[in-house]
C-alpha cells in the first residue's frame, strides 16, 4: 500500500470543516436474523469533513454506510441526514437519498445506456430537470472526471477506472451535498486506482462532505480529516489520520494497520 | 544467467492467418469435416437431406392444380406423369385458400379484414423498430379497438365507448384515491372499468349510436375462421400476456405477502393445468357462471384464456431475467433516488425483458402455434377448417397438401417472429462491442 498517494500539492483553501451537522448517527443498531451487524454506532459528521473508515472484511464498514442513504434498514437508533429523520417513510428515503450520492465497489452502471444517459437519467426522472440541462449537466461533470470523449459509449466498452469515474459523475449530476463511497479502487487495476483516486481529491478540494470506506492509507493521511476504525460491528477507534496512523490505541487497530501497510 | 536474457528490438507487425484457416475450404474445414466424427456426421446428415429431399421434391412437382376434386386429381396426375405416380394435389389450396385465410367471413368484406392486417403491420412498426417516429405510438393504442371494429363492425361507438373504460378507470383512481386513499384507488381503478365494460358499455353505445348511427356492416364471430382468427387470437395474446406477465412477475418478487401468494397462486395454477382445459372451460363452463342474458364472445372468452396462460409462462421467463441481474443495478437505482415504478422501468426491466428476449419470443411462437387447439372446442381455425373441407365428397381423404399448406403459413409467421428476435438481440448488445 503506497503511502504516498499524489505528487501534487493538495488545494486546501476549501477544504473546511464547519460545526454545520449533516449525519446525525445515534445508537442505531442492526441485526441480519439474530447475528448483530452494527452495535451501538454514534457517528456525528459535519459538513466539509472527508471521514475514512476502515477495518477488517466483515466489520460492517458496508453496512453503516448504506444504512446512510437507506439501502439497508437498522432496527434500532436514530439516523438523521440534513434535517431529514430515516424513517420507513418513503417520502423521507426519497427526500435524504436525493441529497446523498454514493458510488459502489463494482461501480453499477447500468450497461443498457451510454455513459450520458447514465448521467442524465435521475435528473431527467427524479429531478425533472430538461434534457438539454441534463446533459450540459452531465457532459461538465463528464469533463471534470476527464472522460468526456467517452460520452456516447456503453460503460461494457470503459476501463474499470473509466467506470468507476463516470459512476461519481453519475452521482454528482443529482448535486449531492453528501458523497458516500464504498470501497470504490478495490475492483481495480493498481494503475487505475490513482485515476479514480485523484478524482475523488478534487471533490474533497471543492469541500464536498465525504464518507469513504476505503483501504487506500496514503488517501486517508492526506485527504482525510478523521479516520474511523470498525471491528465486529463497532466503531473501535477514531481519530485524526496523523495521530490514527501513528498512534493507535487500540490493539486490534494496531494489528490492522500493521497487516494492512505491511509492516 | 545471462544467457536466458531476451529483449525484442522491433514489435512484430499483424500478418494475415494462414489459408487453411481462412476462405471456403478453411470454414469447410473447421465446420464440417473439423474431426474424424464431424466428418461421418457430416456425410450422414448430407446423405438424409438427399433421401427427403429426393422422396418430396418429386411430390410437391409432379401435381395437379387445376382439379375440382381428389379424384379428378389424381386421374390429372396420371395423365400427365404416368401411372401409380403419387404427386400433391394443390388444387384443394387453389379453391380453398380463401376459406383457409379468412374463414366463412364475407367475401364481399375481405377488405375489412386486409386493412386490418394492414394497419397492425403499420401498429408493430414504431414497437419493433425504436427508430421510427414516436408519435405513431399513439396509433399503435388506438389500433386494438379500430382493429376489433373493422373486424367485427357494427356500431362505431361501441369500441370508442369501449376505450373510454380506460378514462373511467383514471377517474375513478383520482376520486377513490382523494377519498380513501391509494390502495382503494388501486381497487377502483381496477373495478370502475370492468363494471364499465361489462354493464354499462354495451347500452351506452345503443344509445350514442340511435342518437348518431355511424357504422359498418356486423359480422358475427362464428363467421371468424382461418388464418384470421389464428392471428386475431395470437397477437392479441401475445400483445396482453407480455404486460400482465412482467406485472405478475413483479407482483410475485413484491414484499406485500397477499399479493404475492395471488401472483404464485395464479401462476402456478395455471402452469398446472393444460391449455385444452382452459379453452374448454371458456366454451361451456364460463357461460355458467355469467349473468343470464349476458352474451359474452366465444372468441373473446378463448382469447382471455389464451392470454391468462401465457402470462403465466411469460412471467416465469420474466422472472428469470429478474434474478439473473445484478444486485448492484437495483442499489444504483435506488441511490439515484428513482421510485419503485421508475426504477422497473427505466432501469431493472430493459435490463430483464432483454436477457428474456428468446425466451419470451419461443413463448410467444409457443403461443401463436397453440391457437390451432382452439379447433377442439369448435372454431374454424385453419385445423379445424381441414376437417371441414374433407367433409366435402370432393375432398375426401385429402390430407398432405391441407397441412403443409397450413404449415407454411404458420412458419412464415413463427420463422418472422424468431429471426426479429434475433435482430433485436444483435442490437440491444451492448455488453462487449
Ligand atoms: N444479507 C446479509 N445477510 C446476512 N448477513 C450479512 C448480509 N450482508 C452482510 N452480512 C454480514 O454482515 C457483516 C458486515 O458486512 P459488511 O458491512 O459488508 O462488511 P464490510 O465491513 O466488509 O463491508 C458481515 O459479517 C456479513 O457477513
Ligand atoms: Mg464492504
Amino acid at each position: 500500500m503506497s503511502e504516498l498517494l499524489t505528487d501534487r500539492e493538495i488545494d486546501r483553501s476549501h477544504m473546511e470543516v464547519s460545526d454545520e451537522v449533516v449525519i446525525e448517527i445515534t445508537g442505531m443498531n442492526k441485526w441480519f436474523g439474530t447475528f448483530h451487524v452494527l452495535r451501538d454506532i454514534n457517528l456525528t459528521v459535519f459538513r466539509g469533513e472527508r471521514i475514512v473508515v476502515c477495518g477488517p472484511s466483515g466489520a460492517g464498514k458496508s453496512m453503516l454506510i448504506r444504512c446512510i442513504n437507506a439501502l439497508e434498514e437498522h432496527q434500532k437508533g436514530q439516523i438523521v441526514v440534513e434535517g431529514t429523520i430515516l424513517s420507513s417513510d418513503l417520502k423521507n428515503i426519497d427526500k435524504i437519498r436525493s441529497e446523498v450520492g454514493m458510488c459502489f465497489q463494482h461501480f453499477n452502471l447500468f450497461p443498457h445506456l451510454t455513459i450520458l444517459e447514465n448521467c442524465t437519467l435521475a435528473p431527467i426522472w427524479v429531478r425533472r430537470v430538461p434534457l438539454k440541462e441534463a446533459q450540459e449537466t452531465a457532459m461538465h461533470f463528464l469533463e471534470k472526471v476527464k472522460i468526456p470523449d467517452q460520452a456516447q459509449k456503453y460503460p461494457g466498452q470503459l476501463s474499470g477506472g473509466q467506470q468507476q469515474r463516470v459512476a461519481i459523475a453519475r452521482s454528482l449530476c443529482m448535486r449531492p451535498r453528501i458523497m458516500l463511497f464504498d470501497e470504490p479502487t478495490s475492483a481495480l487495476d493498481p494503475e487505475m486506482i490513482k485515476e479514480v483516486l485523484d478524482t475523488m481529491i478534487e471533490l474533497a478540494e471543492e469541500g464536498m462532505t465525504m464518507l469513504c470506506v476505503t483501504h487506500e492509507m496514503g488517501f486517508a493521511r492526506q485527504v482525510a480529516n478523521r479516520v474511523i476504525f470498525m471491528a465486529e460491528g463497532q466503531v473501535v477507534e477514531q481519530n485524526e489520520p496523523e495521530a490514527f496512523f501513528d498512534n493507535p490505541q487500540s490493539d486490534r487497530t494496531k494489528l490492522f494497520l500493521s497487516q494492512i501497510l505491511g509492516h | 544467467m545471462a544467457g536466458t536474457s531476451f529483449v525484442r528490438k522491433e514489435l512484430m507487425g499483424q500478418t494475415p492467418p494462414p489459408m487453411t484457416s481462412a476462405g471456403i475450404i478453411g470454414w469447410l474445414r473447421q465446420n464440417l469435416f473439423g474431426s474424424w466424427m464431424n466428418s461421418v456426421l457430416t456425410i450422414l446428415s448430407v446423405g438424409f437431406i438427399a433421401i427427403i429431399l429426393w422422396e418430396v421434391l418429386p411430390w410437391i412437382v409432379r401435381s395437379s392444380w387445376t382439379a375440382s376434386s381428389l379424384r379428378e386429381c389424381r386421374e390429372a396426375i396420371d395423365l400427365a406423369w404416368g401411372d401409380h405416380v403419387d404427386g400433391a394435389c394443390w388444387a384443394v389450396i387453389r379453391e380453398r385458400y380463401l376459406q383457409l385465410i379468412y374463414g366463412f367471413y364475407p367475401s364481399e368484406q375481405y377488405w375489412r379484414a386486409n386493412l386490418a392486417f394492414i394497419l397492425l403491420l403499420v401498429s408493430l412498426a414504431p414497437i419493433l423498430f425504436p427508430a421510427l417516429p414516436r408519435q405513431m405510438l399513439w396509433f399503435s393504442a388506438a389500433f386494438p379497438f379500430l382493429c376489433f371494429w373493422l373486424l367485427w363492425g357494427g356500431t362505431l361507438w361501441l369500441p370508442i365507448v369501449a376505450a373510454l373504460g380506460f378514462a373511467v378507470g383514471y377517474l375513478a383512481f383520482i376520486a377513490a384515491n382523494r377519498a380513501a386513499g391509494q390502495l382503494a384507488g388501486a381497487i377502483a381503478a381496477l373495478l370502475a372499468p370492468v363494471v364499465w365494460w361489462i354493464w354499462l358499455a354495451a347500452p351506452v353505445s345503443r344509445g350514442l349510436d340511435s342518437v348518431i348511427g355511424i357504422g359498418i356492416e356486423p359480422v358475427e364471430s362464428a363467421k371468424f375462421g382461418g388464418f384470421m382468427l389464428s392471428v386475431t387470437i395470437g397477437i392479441t395474446g401475445i400483445a396482453l400476456s407480455l404486460p400482465i406477465g412482467i406485472l405478475l412477475a413483479l407482483g410475485r418478487q413484491s414484499g406485500l405477502v397477499i399479493l404475492k401468494s395471488l401472483c404464485v397462486g395464479f401462476i402456478e395454477f395455471i402452469r398446472g393445468v393444460p391449455l385444452i382445459t382452459l379453452l374448454f372451460v371458456a366454451s361451456t363452463l364460463l357461460n355458467i357462471f355469467m349473468p343470464p342474458g349476458t352474451n359474452f364472445d366465444i372468441i373473446l372468452r378463448v382469447v382471455i384464456m389464451v392470454t391468462l396462460f401465457s402470462s403465466a409462462y411469460m412471467a416465469e421467463v420474466i422472472r428469470g431475467g429478474l434474478a439473473a441481474l445484478p444486485k448492484g443495478q437495483f442499489e444504483a437505482a435506488d441511490s439515484l433516488g428513482l421510485d419503485y415504478w421508475k426504477r422497473q422501468r427505466l432501469v431493472i426491466m430493459p435490463q430483464a425483458l432483454k436477457i428474456s428476449i428468446p425466451a419470451i419470443v419461443g413463448n410467444f411462437i409457443g403461443l401463436f402455434k397453440d391457437t390451432t387447439l382452439v379447433s377442439i372446442i369448435g372454431l374454424l381455425d385453419p385445423i379445424g377448417l381441414t376437417n371441414n373441407i374433407r367433409a366435402d365428397v370432393n375432398w375426401n381423404g385429402i390430407v398432405w397438401e391441407l397441412y403443409g399448406f397450413i404449415a407454411l403459413l404458420f412458419f412464415i409467421f413463427c420463422f418472422s417472429m424468431s429471426r426479429y428476435s434475433m435482430y433485436l438481440e444483435r442490437k440491444l448488445n451492448t455488453d462487449h462491442r
